[in-house]
């Protein structure tokens, strides 16, 4: 294990920013801290960085142990959501800086660095800009300098802050391909912090998730989209239609409505919260038929990138509550829906949390 | 000049608030000026030259020079310092501190020189553990520099301080990450950022220093070749009516200032240009 | 290297070994802080303390004496009647000039604004002069003025031209990126719902620049007080008629009547006091007004 994290604990005064997190991050992998915002996950990545002391617990990298040790030391590469780029120094000696400033024993020639500079400006595809100062670049290309920079140390473990949060969506979108190619060339350990599951999903080998100061998930992306551990996670990674109900013989209750589910496990007159993404539901027109929760059309949206149907329906205590179906647009087409028409919602697919039960909400989790 | 306004502009006034301030800087300014530099341009040119190039006229440029010099580069070293220690560092009665570094904008530089020469004098506060090892400061070139220091301090002090306090810490943070030391990282990455600040505030402080008059007079001692500095001349030859000599040396310590002046817009312009996304 | 490497749930007092990366090492720091404090004594706190000291040493009645014996009694009148005819003249010069500044585009606009720096740049003996030139006995317009009964040098009118002069740019100064920050779009709602320039000047220009133009009163008020080089050379130092405080300062001293001269240096000195403590609240009350905004 190239990174290991134990029992690190964080405070900000009174706020819980890391509670008792305990970490492995296998050699080589590019791994995704996701989470909403005060989740800790930044503030994990600046602990491992040396940027930030823990209150209590241990950093290691490959075994050796690193929570005293000043960031200068520890062999990182960071690179910052804002890239802070050196302005008054030009992009090829914003890369050179980390060799340059190497004592003098260990400091490679100039024709060495030189060298190496120019190979990890290739590498990034922005050798023509050497001569040139960050001021002159666009967002995307100083954050692929900023990525150079960290790598011409390199360093043991490569950590990257929202690297993408500052730049527009097309050229986001751009860069995480860019990097996760770029991985796949150079496999350095990778971390990387982002609130945006998509972005997590699409780059990273492993996903972590964040809430509240804790780990909810770990795992490969697929493992955290197709079986979420907790209901936050599921909630978090993409849109969710949430159930209210009780568990009663193959079938949760909702309100006076109900659904067909089996599950062993559960027991009669739990209650239980169930998820089932846009994508799990089908539209019912027949109002009569005993399974589905009966909704209302609000709005359908047969064309555009997303086609979806809108609708209104109520939940366990008689609030109102919105629901999302995805649906190809030929079968709503299909459906000839109306604005105000009664329909049921039957799932596909469902996934079903006990509602009383926090262990399953805070994720007891143990790799 | 001023008259080409783009005058659709709903806001009214500009036509007298204008007018009066350019009728008040022509009047207490403009033509004031320009009445020097009239004056001095009907002289010949040898009673110019004479004048300007006098060897007592001649050592007090070399000590209003150096002497503005040294003390400039005493508050860009310890300006620097206290900007530094005042932004990053918590301390006992800080504020306090940081509110007084004004001082020597706000106590008239007569009080400062009287203030200066009591403590700088042999047997004065200060001056008697320098007397100690048989170092003068009052009525030597020593004293002029302490004098110039004091009414510069402010400047460097003043300027670097908010371009320390917006600094982003997130390229220190970057240096230390490529494995920069502290030190390392303050002199390549913090200085040259500061580099326009520390400068403007240097030159601000030099120019301050070059004309300044009431808090050194006190403590110089006011030895022609050794301690007289140019505005003193200027005063001595103007209250025995040498106008011409006196207004020789003023023309040269205006152009002085003028050109202080464009290289200190120069710095600005230049560290908006450079520091500017 | 540390050796703890079975991490404990406890905290840790690691406060020894591990620094942040914006931070020196402490002894760095204290030194630091020890180098400033040390200058910063002998140029600020010390000055400070010897006026102070040589003022009251000998007692409150001296102190009082020296401040209502007639010379300095006329050298305080003489400047309190200067300031009063200078401050309020920059106050509309600078107001004026920082609304044609800031609420208009023109040409020549940054020479306007470096026009109003070179007071600052002028030496006060060079402002001196060229009044003395101008309107001195030897000067340009002396025998017109004589012939007139006028007297402009050696006396109270040189004394109010040369401080107005070189007080010139401390409330522009102030007012001018102040006025400029704040744009012109407030004004330009007062004046679409009805208001005169006037009053939208009252009610909505000055309620947003009052501090400023508090702070450059109170600091213009001082400078004028203290001014004293341009004043050594147009005053003629005349005692009891045309010596300010600063001047009848230098003669005291001059005399060796340290004491007299430190208790007048201690009225300015007080106003200078009072000047910074006024500029620390201002940025005080500006800081908290950002900070809850």
């Amino acid at each position: 294990m190239s990174i290991r994290v134990e029992n690190i604990n964080k405070k900000f005064g009174d706020f819980v920013a890391l509670d008792n997190i305990s970490l492995e991050l296998p050699e080589g992998q590019l791994t995704a801290l996701l989470g909403p915002s005060g989740s800790g996950k930044t503030t994990l990545l600046r602990i491992i960085a040396g940027l930030e002391q823990p209150d209590s617990g241990s950093i290691a990298f490959y075994g050796k142990d690193q929570t005293d040790q000043h960031v200068s030391e520890r062999g990182v590469g960071f690179v910052f959501q804002h890239y802070a780029l050196f302005k008054h120094m030009t992009v090829y000696e914003n890369v050179a800086y980390g060799l340059t400033v190497k004592p003098r024993k260990e400091r490679p020639s100039k024709a060495e660095i030189h060298k190496k500079v120019m190979s990890l400006l290739e590498l990034v595809q922005l050798d023509w800009t050497a001569n040139r100062y960050p001021n002159q670049l666009s967002g995307g290309q100083r954050q692929r300098i900023a990525l150079a920079r960290a790598l011409a140390v390199e360093p043991k473990v490569l950590l990257l802050d929202e690297p993408f949060g500052a730049l527009d969506a097309k050229v986001r979108a751009e860069l995480r391909r860019w990097l996760r190619k770029l991985h796949d060339e150079i496999h350095v350990t990778s971390v990387f912090v982002t609130h945006d599951q998509e972005e997590a999903l699409e780059v990273s080998d492993r996903i972590v998730v964040m809430n509240q100061g804790r780990i909810e998930q770990e795992g490969t992306p697929d493992e955290v989209y197709e079986q979420p551990a907790t209901p936050f996670v599921y909630g978090f990674l993409g849109s969710v239609n949430l159930f209210h109900g009780r568990f009663e013989q193959h079938q949760i209750v909702v309100g006076a409505d109900a659904i067909e589910h089996r599950d062993e496990a559960l027991i009669h007159g739990t209650d239980v919260f169930a998820f089932a993404r846009p994508n799990e539901l089908e539209i019912i027109t027949d109002v009569d038929a005993t399974n589905g929760i009966l909704a209302t059309v609000t709005q359908v949206l047969a064309y555009g990138p997303q086609p979806r149907v809108e609708l209104e329906g109520v939940n366990e205590i008689g609030q109102p509550q919105h629901f999302q179906v995805a649906l190809p647009p030929e079968s709503i087409k299909g459906l000839a829906l109306q604005i105000g028409q009664r329909v049921r919602l039957v799932p596909s697919r469902l996934k079903v949390f006990e509602r009383d039960s926090s262990a399953v909400v805070a994720g007891d989790k143990t790799t | 000049m001023f008259s080409t306004a783009q005058a659709k502009s709903v806001i009214p006034g500009f036509n007298i608030t204008m007018g009066f301030s350019l009728l008040y800087l022509t009047f207490i300014f403009l033509i004031p000026v320009g009445g020097l530099l009239l004056y001095t341009s009907l002289m010949s040119w040898d009673e110019f030259w004479r004048a300007v190039s006098h060897p007592q006229v001649v050592a007090s440029y070399k000590l209003s020079f150096t002497a503005s010099f040294i003390g400039a580069s005493i508050n860009l070293v310890f300006g620097f310092l206290a900007a530094w220690v005042l932004v990053r560092y918590q301390f006992p009665f800080k504020r306090i501190i940081d509110a007084l570094i004004d001082l020597p904008f706000a106590l008239p530089t007569a009080v400062a020189g009287i203030a200066l020469v009591t403590l700088y004098a042999s047997t004065g506060w200060v001056g008697q553990y320098f007397e100690l090892f048989d170092i003068r400061i009052a009525y030597t070139q020593i004293g002029v520099v302490i004098a110039l220091t004091y009414i510069g301090l402010p400047f460097v002090v003043r300027t670097v301080q908010p371009v320390l306090e917006d600094f982003e810490a997130e390229l220190e943070e970057a240096s230390a990450a490529l494995g920069a030391s502290r030190l390392t990282t303050v002199i390549k990455v913090i200085l040259p950022a500061l580099l326009p600040a520390l400068l403007t505030g240097f030159a601000l402080a030099f120019a301050r220093a070059l004309g300044e008059y009431g808090s050194v007079v006190f403590i110089s001692g006011n030895l022609p070749y050794a301690t007289e500095i140019t505005p003193l001349l200027i005063v001595a030859k103007a209250e025995q009516y040498d106008y011409n000599g006196a207004a020789a040396i003023g023309t040269v310590m205006l152009v002085a200032a003028f050109v202080l002046l464009l290289v200190i817009n120069f710095l600005q312009w230049w560290s908006s240009r450079r520091f500017s996304h | 290297m540390s050796t703890v490497t079975n991490a404990s749930a406890l905290p840790l007092d690691r406060s020894g070994l591990w620094r942040r990366a914006t931070e020196e090492p402490q002894w760095v720091r204290r030194t630091l802080i020890g180098t400033t404090l040390v200058f910063l004594s002998m140029f600020l706190i010390l000055p400070l303390v010897v006026v102070l000291y040589g003022a009251f040493e000998q007692g409150l009645k001296v102190w009082f004496a020296a401040i209502n014996e007639p010379d300095a009694a006329a050298s305080i009148r003489l400047t309190l009647l200067v300031v009063a005819i200078v401050v309020p003249i920059n106050v509309v010069f600078g107001v004026a000039v920082a609304w044609a500044i800031a609420k208009f585009e023109f040409r020549g606009k940054t020479i306007l604004i470096s026009m109003i720096d070179m007071p600052f740049a002028i030496s006060p003996v060079v402002v001196g002069l060229i009044f003395v030139i101008l309107f001195g006995s030897q000067g340009w317009l002396g025998n017109w003025l004589s012939a007139h009964d006028l007297r402009i040098i050696y006396a109270v009118p040189g004394i109010i031209i040369v401080i107005a002069f070189g007080t010139l740019p401390f409330i522009a100064r102030e007012l001018i990126p102040l006025m400029q920050q704040q744009g012109k779009q407030e004004e330009e709602a007062s004046l679409t719902l009805g208001a005169s320039g006037w009053k939208t000047f009252w009610y909505v220009t000055l309620p947003n620049i009052k501090w400023g133009l508090l702070y450059g009163v109170i600091l213009c008020n001082a400078r004028a007080m203290g001014e004293f080089g341009a004043v050594a050379v147009v005053s003629g130092r005349i005692r009891g008629e045309t010596n300010t405080m600063p001047l009848h300062i230098e003669v005291l001293y001059n005399e060796y009547m340290f004491t007299a001269a430190f208790a007048v240096s201690s009225l300015l000195t007080g106003l200078a006091l009072v000047t910074i403590a006024i500029k620390s609240f201002i940025e005080w009350h500006e800081n908290r007004n950002r900070v809850t905004a």
